[in-house]
């Protein structure tokens, strides 16, 4: 069975990918262990410039206090030859994961500044990335900003980067805009060449015991899927882009439902940390036995087969549906 | 070309380059000032920088100073290439090996930056005792006056002892010359090649133990040939001058910078000559210029090589013509006939003058005094010089003078006249006030730097740091000029002078400094039309007076602007290069630019942006400040302390706090090294920017922000409700039953906390509507600041509980004890000082404290004031400090003491029992004392007993009269840190503990050497980032707690009050009542540990849930019952330990330099943690059954085939 995609222009031997996710990506060896479980391509967990910048000011802080202040003291700490404190770490990684394996390795990066998107988009791909995915995660909380001010800045990112890089670039964003269909197209007509759907925003959580707000992650479950199945099957036919659906999959038949509306990659991330990267080859296995059982002669084939214009009720994406979902809910 | 060899640095630096380079072996300890050699040469090492041979020295971190003596000597022993750092009672912790080395002959140097010596008093600061009292080991002594000196004769000595044999000490003045930033130029690496002779280090290996070639050293002789063999090695002495005579020659045809051992400089034919050494020489050579070229005929002999003394050489240094020698000596030698150099040079002319022959004989031999000056860095200036020249001029000078003090008890000081000054017009000179936290050294530096590289004059820069930790203030004195700079003294007489913190116009006068005409800078936050009208009557006087330029600006708001929060350093750098005119305006900004680049490069581009953005703010926001012709200030400068404060704090402690202790006379100073306590209290430092405010309704006064203040500045107090609160005064109904009908307040001492916020962290409750706010929440000093001055006179005067009314066995209660330590100097935050605290509110009216030498002696015992203080019947802990290695058998000293003179009054009161009643007399011997009741039922029968003795007229009376007070108990607590009890008092610690004595001890563990800047012990954490441990430290830390439980009588806890505070005081409870030693390991956050000091405490938490930091309490008292002794206090670890670990720098940095290292490192500390943890758990969960014989265990075949 054929399992090949094309995602960003690159040929994947399969379609599964384990999404940005720096538990996942920690170390070499995992990154070899996700190339032997048969990870298409490997997208590295992103860089993200913000905390770079916060993790700098506190060594910063933290290392000066209290020097040049008293006489027997001047200095608590020694000096080190070199600080790693931009993004060395990062790419150094992304070259030595570029070398450890064969499968395409995608840079991720989260940026706080227009300057730094653009300088260490072109430092990973003189690393050796083979593509970007730029991770914008941004919540807007002024109520002074447009939703054409918040989309333009998307855009604007995009735009500065694609100038400064050749690799192919996918946008991994958040569903909440007034029009997605209309982002989605503005990127497109920007240069992306690939759309990842969703991020999903790590949302807070309180402790009424200590009476402050948490942030643990919750891993995701394959409820999920639900949303970016809907928009990937909806822009499938309305875009050109690369499609890599995120959030929820967890089992072949998640991976499979994503790729019949239009997806040309899924993208796994809770699953892989729940039962570890060989759950990939799990989930491939089952994917090829079910394409098989089902008589496909190739992924190819099952590709976008359930979008919006190719599913026998293109109404059940849009709006109107919810009415009668809710209404089928049994009782 | 030569400029390229020029570079801004301090001695410390330029002698371990030196070191460093000509090393094989370097073995280090920490001790002020010297500790930065040893920093330099282990990071170095940690870098790979090689030495001259190409190779990597082999640094290592020893225990104590004669732990690093010992190694050193062993690896000479051995044919390696050894040098080594110290100061002080290092130096004297290494005397004894300095006798074996010179006693074999063997070349070494032993780089020393000179410092006083702990006498009635420790000071870091510089002079000659110690190596005084080194120069009679046999060893070569050369001094340097100045940072170019201190790297040359660093090479020189090398060179020398390589070539003599006789092992060098090459010494330098502490602070003034090995801190002294100067332009030098630097030794090349041909220097080197040609002053190092390979043959005489192929000599050495040669001489080095092997079994190849076998020898043995180190015997034992007898009478009949020790003493000729002692005489042997005189031939070696008689050549080593002649040696470093001609390698001062050769160093001088290499470099252009010629040296002698003994050099004269001044008229040819001087008739009144100086005789000194060190950087005090460069004053005298400064001062004799100048008075010559105003017609005298004056000279200066500067001593370079004190050892061996030539004394021909000396007196051929002399010019003919001289008359009369004054002798100055940096060193005390009390009971001599003089000092050191003094008698040495007596020796040289009177030896000289039985001798026909000695070039340079006198034609009339020269009347010759002594004096001593410079005691601990104290100033030696040109009208100091003036007045020894001045003595001599005086048809009989006096001798064994002093100068520089006020002797007004015997009348040795000399006469001097303050008012005169030889600073050559052609010197800038500027002076800045600034906080240890608003980065203005670190500025100062840099400016130096900036001058030195960027023009061709010479600069020097000399910092003067406070002796408090949390707000610090600093003055940076910094000279450029067209020559190099020999004034070897701090800067009275200012072209410039900056104030960078506001608060400093309200302590003293900033204009008294300024030369006529000069520049004032101040920062403010006043417009600049409101700037003089705060400036305090004084300061506005000496300005009209001087015609001064002021200028100012509102740095902080410049700074804040840019993004630098507090730093204001880079604005007022800005400020005074463009004011100053050292450089022209634009080339300097420029210049900043660029040390901004290379300075902050490393942090990151927003901190260089940061900066930069500062820089180009600044100068639109400097404004110039007319100076009016008539003084009207509507502020004045506050004295140091109170009126209401005691005479003796008012009189001497007063001036030392206003920074004018120099002009003490010496009567005004204990003899003895005595000081009252409780006097910190009258020093409102008024550090806080921000202080808790108590919101009484959200209070459940559970009495944590109290437990964890580590200042003693926010207390709670119960009482009755009779006590009339004024207005304002905030008080609420007491919560615990036993409190009923009375009133609580928590009360903040604004002008004494720091501002750390540890108890906001700590408060667990929450504003039900608004849980952002607690029950003490930070707000902004000055507005509260006069209510709480008001609030906190009267919460002192509300009585204090009944302590026998007072449950200690929980925190709630406990922490309305008074407490008898407050208001310390140290860091804003500090984990130590909540630890002394609960100390002294348990037990401080009955305490007695051996403290080690560390932070803890630091703030508790630095003048000008001591936290130590007492309750209102005059009661409180005595406190004293031997030495860093000494302190667990001092405080022995103590308990066998006090137990003798306790044992010695039972006895008297048994001779007495007819007298004073068989019956009242046994209940005195056997009184139970085991809780607050029973002191204080002890205590009033002692009272008793005093009554009905003075009735007596007996010896035995009168004698048991002295020593009643030996009958109530007394608790001897040994404090110290992990620098003492983990390595260099380990085994005296040891020793004591082991003794079985009732002594108890407080290790206060910050796994770091604190106080001297952030040096590894055996304490600090594998993995942990520190000083000489710049890799992370490779071992694990040294299970202190463990070993001490391995002789079974000792009762040993590890606590963290931040994880756990009622097992920490439970800990201190059971410490004190056990009869027997005790040991409590406290975990104390640090300031070293790289950490947000504001919330310490959660780290302390996290240390524990993490695994690193275990709680547990053993009891020999628990086995002797029959159970387990070991209670393991914390649950399982439910922390990773890299979580533990992403809270603190001194880890998190590792993963920043050396990524793959740290992960390893993190893993094994992780495995470490858990086996420590299954251990314990293991040990905890024995059962105790001491009887019963351990089972059989087979004996293997191949030992059971052996029988």
């Amino acid at each position: 069975m054929n399992l090949e995609t094309t995602y960003l222009g690159l040929k994947l031997r399969s379609p599964l990918v384990p999404s940005a996710a720096q538990p996942l990506t920690e170390n070499l060896d995992q990154i070899k262990r996700l190339e032997a479980a048969g990870a298409g391509a490997i997208v590295l967990h992103s860089l993200f410039e913000e905390q770079l910048s916060l993790e700098r000011r506190d060594l910063f802080e933290c290392l000066e206090q209290g020097t040049e202040s008293y006489a027997e003291a001047l200095s608590y700490f020694p000096v080190p030859s070199e600080f790693h404190v931009g993004p060395e770490l990062y790419l150094k990684k992304l070259a030595r994961a570029k070398a450890a394996v064969r499968v395409p390795i995608i840079g991720s990066l989260n940026g706080a500044t227009r300057g730094n998107w653009m300088d260490y988009a072109r430092q990973m791909e003189q690393a050796g990335a083979d593509a970007l995915e730029l991770n914008i995660y941004w919540i807007p909380t002024d109520p002074s900003l447009t939703a054409l001010e918040i989309e333009n800045r998307y855009v604007d990112i995009l735009q500065a980067v694609r100038q400064q890089v050749r690799i192919p670039v996918a946008v991994k964003l958040s569903p909440f805009f007034t029009n997605f269909a209309h982002v989605a197209r503005r990127l497109e007509a920007a240069g992306a060449d690939g759309l990842v759907l969703f991020n999903r925003f790590y949302q807070p959580d309180l402790d009424l015991e200590a009476l402050e707000v948490t942030n643990k992650v919750l891993l995701s479950t394959p409820m999920a899927m639900r949303l970016p199945l809907r928009w990937t099957a909806i822009l499938r036919d309305q875009l050109q882009l690369s499609l890599a659906a995120s959030s929820g999959i967890h089992r072949a038949s998640d991976a499979l439902k994503m790729l019949m509306a239009g997806a040309d990659v899924t993208m796994m991330c809770s699953a892989l940390l729940r039962y570890g990267e060989q759950h990939l080859a799990v989930v491939e296995r089952d994917m090829r036995h079910w394409l098989e059982q089902h008589g496909y002669a190739s992924l190819d084939q099952l590709r976008g087969s359930m979008s919006q214009r190719s599913c026998p009720d293109p109404t059940a994406f849009e709006r109107a549906q919810y009415v009668r979902a809710v209404s089928s809910y049994p009782r | 070309m030569k400029q390229a060899h020029f570079q801004t640095l301090d001695a410390n630096e330029a002698v371990a380059r030196i070191a460093y380079q000509l090393s094989e072996v370097i073995a280090i300890y920490p001790i002020t000032p010297a500790s930065p050699m040893g920093e330099w040469a282990d990071q170095w090492a940690a870098y790979h920088r090689h030495n001259f041979w190409g190779t990597v020295p082999a640094v290592v971190e020893m225990q104590s100073e004669a732990g690093a003596a010992g190694a050193v000597h062993g690896a000479l022993q051995t044919g390696a290439l050894a040098t080594t750092f110290t100061a002080s009672q290092g130096l004297l912790l290494m005397i004894p090996n300095m006798y074996k080395i010179a006693g074999e002959l063997t070349p070494t140097v032993f780089h020393i930056a000179a410092r006083s010596i702990a006498a009635q008093a420790l000071s870091i600061f510089g002079d000659h005792q110690d190596v005084m009292a080194a120069r009679q080991t046999g060893w070569a002594m050369l001094c340097s006056n100045s940072v170019q000196e201190a790297q040359d004769l660093a090479l020189i000595a090398h060179a020398a002892t390589l070539e003599s044999r006789i092992p060098f000490v090459h010494f330098f003045d502490g602070f003034r010359t090995s801190h002294e930033v100067g332009k030098i130029e630097m030794i090349t690496a041909a220097t080197l090649r040609a002053m190092i002779k390979e043959e005489l280090v192929t000599a050495h290996r040669e001489r080095g133990l092997t079994p190849d070639r076998p020898v043995l050293r180190g015997t034992a002789q007898n009478p009949d040939v020790y003493f000729q063999a002692r005489e042997a090695v005189n031939p070696f002495y008689a050549r080593c001058a002649a040696i470093v005579a001609a390698t001062m020659a050769r160093f001088g045809e290499l470099t252009g910078r010629t040296y002698q051992p003994y050099e004269y400089h001044g008229a040819p034919d001087a008739e009144s000559v100086i005789v000194l050494m060190g950087s005090g020489a460069e004053t005298v050579h400064e001062t004799v210029d100048h008075l010559n070229a105003h017609g005298q005929r004056l000279g200066v002999l500067k001593v370079r090589l004190y050892r061996p003394w030539d004394a021909e050489r000396f007196v051929a240094a002399l010019p003919a013509s001289v008359r009369k020698m004054a002798v100055l000596d940096r060193t005390k030698e009390p009971g001599a006939g003089g000092e050191p150099l003094y008698l040495d040079v007596l020796q040289a002319l009177a030896e000289a003058g039985r001798k026909a022959t000695t070039a340079g004989a006198f034609p009339v031999a020269p009347v010759v005094v002594g004096g001593r000056y410079g005691l601990s860095s104290k100033e030696f200036t040109p009208a100091m010089v003036k007045a020894v020249f001045d003595n001599l001029a005086a048809p009989a000078p006096a001798n064994h003078f002093t100068v520089g003090i006020n002797d007004d008890v015997c009348q040795t000081s000399l006469v001097v006249d303050e008012t005169f000054s030889i600073e050559p017009p052609e010197v800038t000179r500027a002076l800045f006030y600034g906080l240890g936290s608003d980065g203005t050294v670190g500025a100062n530096k840099e400016s130096i730097k900036i001058i030195g590289e960027n023009t061709g004059y010479f600069a020097q820069g000399y910092f003067v740091y406070d002796s408090k930790k949390a707000g610090a203030t600093t003055v940076s004195h910094l000279r450029f000029g067209p020559r190099p700079i020999r004034s070897t003294y701090l800067i009275t007489q200012a072209n410039f002078v900056a104030c960078h913190q506001p608060l400093f116009l309200q302590r003293m006068n900033v204009a008294e400094c300024l030369v006529p005409g000069g520049t004032l800078l101040l920062n403010s936050p006043h417009p600049p039309e409101a700037v003089w009208q705060h400036l305090p009557p004084e300061t506005q006087r000496d300005l009209i007076a001087k015609r001064a330029k002021v200028y100012t600006i509102d740095a902080l708001r410049v700074a804040r602007a840019a993004g630098m929060g507090l730093r204001i350093n880079t604005v007022m750098q800005t400020c005074f290069f463009s004011v100053s005119g050292v450089l022209p305006r634009d080339a300097a900004i420029d210049a900043i630019k660029d040390s901004i680049r290379k300075a902050y490069g490393k942090k990151g581009d927003e901190v260089v942006q940061r900066n930069i953005a500062a820089v180009d703010t600044t100068l639109a926001n400097l404004c110039a400040v007319p100076v009016p012709e008539a003084v009207d200030s509507v502020t004045a400068i506050r004295p140091p302390v109170p009126d209401g404060a005691p005479e003796f704090v008012r009189r001497v402690l007063g001036p030392v706090i206003a920074g004018k202790g120099d002009r003490l006379p010496v009567s005004a100073l204990p003899n003895d090294g005595t000081y009252p306590t409780a006097t910190a209290r009258w020093e409102k430092r008024n550090l806080a920017v921000e202080v808790p405010v108590w919101e009484p309704d959200i209070c459940i006064q559970c009495g944590k922000c109290v437990f964890v203040c580590p200042h003693a500045a926010i207390r709670s107090k119960v009482y009755d409700d009779a006590v009339l609160d004024p207005a304002g005064f905030l008080s609420v109904p007491a919560r615990l039953p036993e409190w009923k009908d009375k009133r609580y307040t928590l009360q903040v001492a604004v002008e004494d906390c720091t501002g750390c916020g540890v108890c906001v962290d700590v408060c667990p409750a929450r504003n039900k509507s608004e849980a952002k706010l607690k029950a003490i929440n930070m707000q902004p000093q000055a507005p509260v600041r006069q209510a709480g001055i008001r609030n906190w006179e009267h919460f002192l005067t509300i009585p204090e509980l009944d302590r026998r009314t007072v449950s200690t066995q929980n925190v709630r209660s406990m922490q309305t004890l008074e407490s008898l330590f407050e208001f310390s100097g140290a860091c804003a935050g500090c984990g130590e000082t909540p630890y002394i605290k609960l100390l002294t509110q348990l037990f401080g009216d009955r305490m007695i404290v051996a403290n080690a030498t560390g932070c803890s002696s630091i703030y508790g015992g630095n003048l000008p004031t001591t936290p130590w203080t007492k309750n209102h019947e005059g009661r409180g802990p005595a406190w004293s400090n031997s030495l860093f290695e000494d302190n667990a058998e001092f405080g022995l000293g103590f308990r066998v003491s006090l137990d003798k003179q306790r044992q010695f009054a039972g006895e008297l009161l048994q001779q007495l029992s007819g007298a004073l009643g068989a019956e009242w007399v046994e209940g005195l011997l056997t009184a139970d004392q085991k809780d607050e009741a029973g002191i204080y039922e002890q205590r009033e029968r002692v009272a008793e007993l005093k009554r009905r003795l003075a009735t007596l007229n007996s010896p035995e009376a009168r004698r048991l009269l002295v020593l009643a007070d030996m009958l109530v108990r007394k608790s001897v607590w040994i404090i110290g840190g992990d620098g003492w009890g983990y390595d260099i008092g380990y085994g005296g610690l040891d020793h004591v503990l082991a003794s079985g004595h009732n002594v108890k001890v407080l290790l206060l563990d910050t796994e770091v050497y604190s106080n001297t800047g952030g040096q590894a012990s055996k304490a600090t954490p594998l993995g942990a980032v520190a000083k000489f441990a710049v890799g992370g430290k490779p071992a694990a830390k040294k299970d202190l707690g463990l070993i001490a439980m391995t002789y079974g009588n000792i009762y040993v806890a590890s606590v963290a009050m931040g994880a756990k505070d009622e097992h920490t005081l439970k800990a201190f409870l059971e410490a004190e009542a056990y009869e027997g030693p005790a040991l409590i390991i406290a975990y104390s956050q640090c300031i070293a540990h790289g950490i947000n000091m504001a919330t310490g405490m959660q780290n302390q938490k996290a240390a524990v849930n993490s695994g690193h930091w275990l709680l547990y309490r053993y009891h020999p008292d628990r086995a002797a019952r029959g159970e387990n002794p070991l209670q393991l206090d914390s649950g399982n670890p439910r922390l990773k330990l890299g979580e533990y670990r992403a809270m603190e720098n001194r880890y998190k940095m590792l993963g920043k330099s050396h990524p793959e290292a740290a992960q390893t490192l993190l893993t094994r500390a992780q495995e470490e943690v858990n086996l420590r943890w299954k251990l314990y758990q293991h040990l905890a969960a024995r059962e105790w059954k001491p009887g019963e014989d351990p089972p059989e265990t087979p004996v293997p075949a191949a030992m059971g085939a052996a029988k």
